[in-house]
């Protein structure tokens, strides 16, 4: 079973990989340990799991405006999620991957999947288009 | 796109490769914003100062090498060490250099060494209705809410393109229609003592950014008029648990005056009512311990101010640390040198207490593995200390924090928070 989201491309590119999903907000500084990509956020229901390499679903970054260096720095590690699904447009995180185009041209795709963000969940596979749909399999 | 001829003078690097990579970066975020269109900004304050990693000081020598200059009055948040301190704590020296290549970096650029996170206590405070461009959650929450500035909650490597352009996206805050309230909070049955005391401020603004995300709060049945200590105290907190950059207190902040004024036209999305039995639970989510050994009281995030400096000399004078606890005060240059031709720095040393400037506790890694315990007045260091710097924490007023240090185990009085 699987079903497809039409999202916003805020950075376009292409990622396909595990889906690692929660509904609660991340701050990426504090919450995001650039080294390792774990989520360290201990008040976090991702707390714990690493999100490098996974397709990452929150609904919006939080706190900090550090976020967007953590997660540039995490590009830069090779430590960053694969792709990241918000249900908004956030500018912290599409700016981390803007950044990471200008000065390393490595992008990773954001996408804003508004409705279509509550159907993700945290084990399903993704995979990530250049125009924004991103095709779930269950 | 709907951009001037002077925007894409800059995107064609007519005005140099600096103007040309800091406009691309604006340009390219216009859509997460959502708009076509940017604003001219007349100060900023750039949270991009801090260091984070080769990326982030990479980024800075590039724009510095590129000839980048800020056209407008720009502050510099923290840093990423105490640039003339470090050497007494358990920094590592290459951290230090890189730090410090950093600060000079954005110093290059024209930008003025604040290194604080409470700009407001010492620079010139931009005006109600100016458009400006922070960063810093904490910064850009005070700026909104108790200035009635208008600044988007900048990210950092945005803040630095703005100020390098002079503009900024023209969205969301900077915006009069965006800036009404949308979700009420209603304090209830709170008594009066505990509305005076610093620590109720952390623990609602704990309370109402964790229950706000986003969204721009309005309170109501506050009976006090909060210090401006209070009110960064209040925002600080809400801009940790949630992403608030402006709230509205009913009567005391410059875009509320009345209930109406402050949600326009519109009906709040949601009415909470906050009860001290809420109040008391937000409270006990800002500690992840309690009675304790104490390894460390730090105060100050944001930034301590000059009455804070007043008010913990009269706490302290002719007191003496317990042995086994060290006692941290992060500040700014600026207000520790005010501090210290008061007077307060002698008996706060004699106490036994140091001062940090330039940065803080989060933001360069001065604590030792042996501080495993700390205590603070600031929920947004109880916020994000157990997370950044794997310390058991425990939230208290200043008070509190005071007699825990000298007696060498937290101490909490709880005689407000019981029913």
């Amino acid at each position: 079973m699987g079903h497809i989201i039409e999202g916003t491309v805020l950075v376009a590119g292409v990622a396909e990989g595990p889906v690692l999903a929660s509904s609660e907000p991340l701050s990426f500084w504090g919450g995001y340990d650039q080294r390792t990509g774990e989520i360290i956020d201990r008040r976090h229901p991702l707390s714990g799991r690493v999100a490098a390499g996974c397709v990452l679903a929150v609904p919006a970054s939080r706190g900090s405006t550090t976020t967007t260096a953590v997660l540039l720095e995490a590009v830069r590690c090779g430590m960053a999620p694969i792709a990241i699904i918000t249900e908004n447009p956030d500018t912290f995180l599409t700016l981390a991957s803007v950044v990471a185009d200008e000065l390393y041209d490595k992008p990773i795709p954001v996408i804003a999947a508004e409705g279509g963000f509550m159907s993700l969940r945290s084990g399903q596979h993704a995979r990530v288009q250049a125009d924004g749909r991103i095709v779930i399999t269950d | 796109m709907n951009l001037t001829a002077g925007d894409l003078a800059s995107l064609n690097g007519d005005r140099g490769l600096a103007h040309k990579m800091a406009m691309t970066i604006l340009v390219r975020m216009l859509p997460a914003f959502g708009t076509e269109r940017l604003l001219d900004i007349t100060a900023a304050h750039i949270d991009s100062s801090l260091y984070q990693g080769d990326a982030t000081l990479y980024y800075a020598e590039k724009l510095a090498s590129l000839g980048a200059q800020v056209v407008v009055p720009t502050t510099l948040n923290v840093s990423g060490v105490d640039e003339h301190g470090w050497q007494r704590w358990a920094v590592p020296p290459e951290w230090a250099d890189k730090a410090r290549r950093q600060m000079m970096a954005y110093q290059s650029m024209g930008c003025k060494p604040t290194w604080t996170c409470a700009p407001y206590q010492e620079s010139q405070r931009p005006a109600l209705g100016q458009q400006i461009a922070w960063g810093e959650s904490s910064a850009v929450v005070f700026a909104n809410s108790v200035l009635g500035a208008r600044t988007e909650r900048y990210p950092d490597l945005l803040d630095i393109c703005a100020a390098v352009t002079g503009r900024a996206p023209a969205a969301g805050l900077h915006l009069e229609a965006n800036r009404r309230g949308q979700v009420l909070f209603h304090l209830k049955g709170i008594p009066a003592r505990l509305q005076e005391d610093d620590s109720f401020y952390g623990v609602l603004g704990h309370l109402i950014g964790s229950r706000t995300r986003d969204k721009i709060p309005v309170i109501i049945g506050l009976d006090v008029v909060p210090s401006e200590d209070q009110l960064k105290a209040l925002g600080a907190a809400m801009a940790s648990s949630g992403a608030v950059a402006l709230f509205h207190l009913v009567g005391v902040t410059p875009e509320a005056p009345t209930l109406a004024v402050a949600f326009g036209k519109r009906q709040p999305e949601r009415e909470t009512v906050v009860t001290k039995a809420d109040l008391r639970l937000a409270r006990q989510a800002l500690s992840t311990a309690r009675d304790e050994a104490l390894d460390l009281v730090v105060l100050g995030s944001p930034h301590f101010s000059l009455s804070e400096f007043a008010k913990l000399c009269g706490l302290v004078s002719g007191k003496k640390l317990h042995a086994n606890v060290r006692f941290l005060i992060t500040a700014s240059r600026v207000i520790r040198a005010i501090a210290r031709q008061q007077g307060y720095l002698v008996a706060l040393e004699e106490f036994g207490a140091s001062v940090t400037v330039d940065t803080c506790i989060l933001t360069t890694p001065m604590l030792p593995q042996t501080v495993r315990t700390l205590m603070t007045n600031s929920a947004k260091y109880a916020y994000y200390a157990p997370g950044l710097l794997g310390t058991r924490v425990i939230y208290g007023n200043m008070e509190d924090c005071v007699r825990s240090a000298i007696r060498g185990r937290v101490t909490l009085d709880d005689s407000l928070w019981d029913t």
